[in-house]
């Protein structure tokens, strides 16, 4: 039972990568896969906007180049789910509260939802998708697998990513240092003590990989 | 829940900023976590953006020649709670800058924008035409107030939300404002107003000005400070009650002492009587228990908020304790 899921779960992930590159292409978006990221030239970030402009903006999201037009008012949120077909971070809440849009922005979790598009330009973002290496889950994504963080799923890409970001700043987390860096991120479903678990088997994990 | 639309612009330096501003209906994007929040929420609008986080000037920590410290505007919080000379000098502000909001709240937001953050009362917040934006009637009155202020109301109950601002305060911090005209220097008790003074805005900053810098004078010999705060939740909260401390002790008394409580009153509330009442003195129960009773004596709570009295009086009490 436990193998047919994991067989699913990679099914499902292929399937929301062709999905993403679906939408990726009808967005007319251009893609660039970079060898060495900081070795490119910075493109020059646009300064202003007016009201309802579309204007050019380049973004650095999981070691890939996107370019492509946003309003001043577009959040890197909207960006990412509309323009790039990246759904693992979620719209939850808009507002800072419940942390399902949580990416890494230069290696610190934030929330996608209050980032404006056009802030994140010369930054290098990291979706839940840039977890992945290869076709295998990363060691973050499977410890949450392996405990079952998770009901409904919503708010799980959001925690991922903010146990990523923790974990690389603080390798070896305590229970409590695990509950306050976690405290970002809502389940309403109430899976807290297997978000808890799962963040503590990612630890371990990463220092095995 | 939609974003309005807005004119977006980016300058890069603060001469072009004041341009900007000073052209009207514009508003400042430092961390960008309240503001965006307050466009989409309807909170305010405005016309123009103005995003000051291409200025590296303001992202700057330094420590000066007197010995004193300036923290750039734009230093996130997560800077802040991390510095190792901020730890190590000012505790309390790195204690503080820890029990901000949550993880990626502080990764994003400001030193600069937590000081000029907008209230949390439900009813600003909300669909509520109150005094705060410019309406007759101040809804937490009558309403829900178990969150709103015990001392320094008038017309409007607000907390003020910073949890940087009662250390700041503790620490006799100056707050640096630039504008067109050049730089000035305040006292962090002149930045922010109480409602008596403008109901409808939380600093004394004009529109055309910048909060660029805070400023922290070198600490004394036998000073020690703290910061705690209560909430309903171990983290993510803002204060229901909050205590920072800084005093100076000298042969076991206390030389000097500032008391500043959050949770409390509209602005960071300074308690002169506590702080006489233990000045001079070495700290025991007797002391410490008239220093909690005094810094209540003038709080007027609402129909819900009354529990803050005992809680503000056993909170200045633990703490002081703890300097014992």
């Amino acid at each position: 039972m436990e193998e047919d899921q994991k067989e699913n779960n990679g099914q499902r992930r292929k399937g929301i990568s062709r999905r993403g590159f679906i939408q990726l292409v009808g967005a007319g978006a251009i893609a660039t896969t970079l060898g060495d990221v900081s070795k490119s030239s910075p493109v020059e970030a646009a300064e202003a906007a007016e009201k309802g402009e579309m204007v050019h903006v380049s973004l650095q999201v999981n070691g890939r180049r996107h370019r492509f037009k946003v309003e001043s008012r577009w959040t890197l949120l909207d960006v990412l789910r509309e323009k790039l077909g990246l759904t693992g971070p979620k719209l939850g809440c808009g507002r800072g509260e419940c942390g399902a849009c949580t990416v890494l922005i230069d290696g610190q979790p934030r929330y996608a939802c209050l980032t404006l598009a056009l802030e994140a330009e010369g930054k290098a973002i990291l979706t839940v998708e840039g977890l992945l290496r290869d076709d295998e889950l990363g060691p973050v994504q499977k410890a949450f697998w392996d405990n079952d963080a998770m009901q409904c799923g919503y708010c799980t890409p959001g925690q991922i990513m903010a146990a990523e970001g923790m974990l690389r700043v603080n390798p070896n987390p305590s229970l409590d240092e695990i509950r306050k860096g976690m405290s970002g991120n809502l389940c309403r479903c109430g899976s807290y003590a297997h978000i808890f678990k799962a963040v503590e088997q990612a630890a371990k994990l990463k220092q095995t990989v | 829940m939609t974003m309005p639309n807005f004119t977006y612009i980016r300058p890069k330096s603060l001469k072009e900023t004041f341009q900007h501003l000073s052209a009207g209906n514009a508003r400042i994007h430092a961390g960008g976590t309240d503001l965006l929040g307050c466009l989409r929420d309807g909170v305010f609008t405005t016309e123009k953006v103005v995003s000051i986080t291409r200025i590296d000037e303001l992202k700057r920590v330094e420590r000066l020649k007197d010995g004193s410290f300036r923290i750039g505007a734009l230093t996130t919080i997560t800077e802040l709670a991390n510095h190792p000379l901020i730890k190590e000098r000012y505790p309390a502000l790195a204690q503080a800058a820890l029990e901000v909001a949550s993880p990626q709240l502080r990764n994003q937001g400001t030193v600069g924008g937590n000081l000029c953050q907008k209230p949390r009362c439900w009813y600003y917040r909300g669909e509520f035409n109150c005094t705060r934006k410019g309406g007759a009637r101040c809804f937490a009155i009558l309403g829900e107030n178990q969150y709103h202020c015990v001392l320094g109301g008038r017309g409007c109950y607000i907390v003020h939300p910073s949890d940087l601002a009662p250390v700041l305060m503790a620490y006799g911090a100056s707050i640096e404002i630039t504008g067109a005209g050049g730089t000035k220097k305040i006292p962090i008790d002149k930045l922010l107003v109480l409602p008596e003074q403008a109901i409808t805005r939380e600093t004394a900053l004009a529109p055309d000005e910048v909060l660029t810098a805070v400023l922290l004078p070198p600490m004394a010999q036998g000073s020690r400070s703290s910061y705690r705060k209560v909430r309903a939740r171990g983290s993510w909260d803002f204060a229901l009650a909050g205590v920072a401390l800084a005093l100076r002790f000298y042969e076991g008394k206390v030389t000097s002492a500032k008391i500043v409580l959050s949770g409390a009153a509209p602005i960071p509330w300074r308690c002169p009587d506590s702080e006489k009442i233990i000045t001079g003195q070495s700290l025991n129960d007797e002391i410490i228990a008239r220093a909690a009773a005094a810094a209540m004596r003038e709080a007027r709570p609402m129909q819900y908020n009354e529990y803050k009295i005992e809680l503000f009086k056993g909170l200045i009490t633990e703490e002081l304790a703890a300097y014992k």
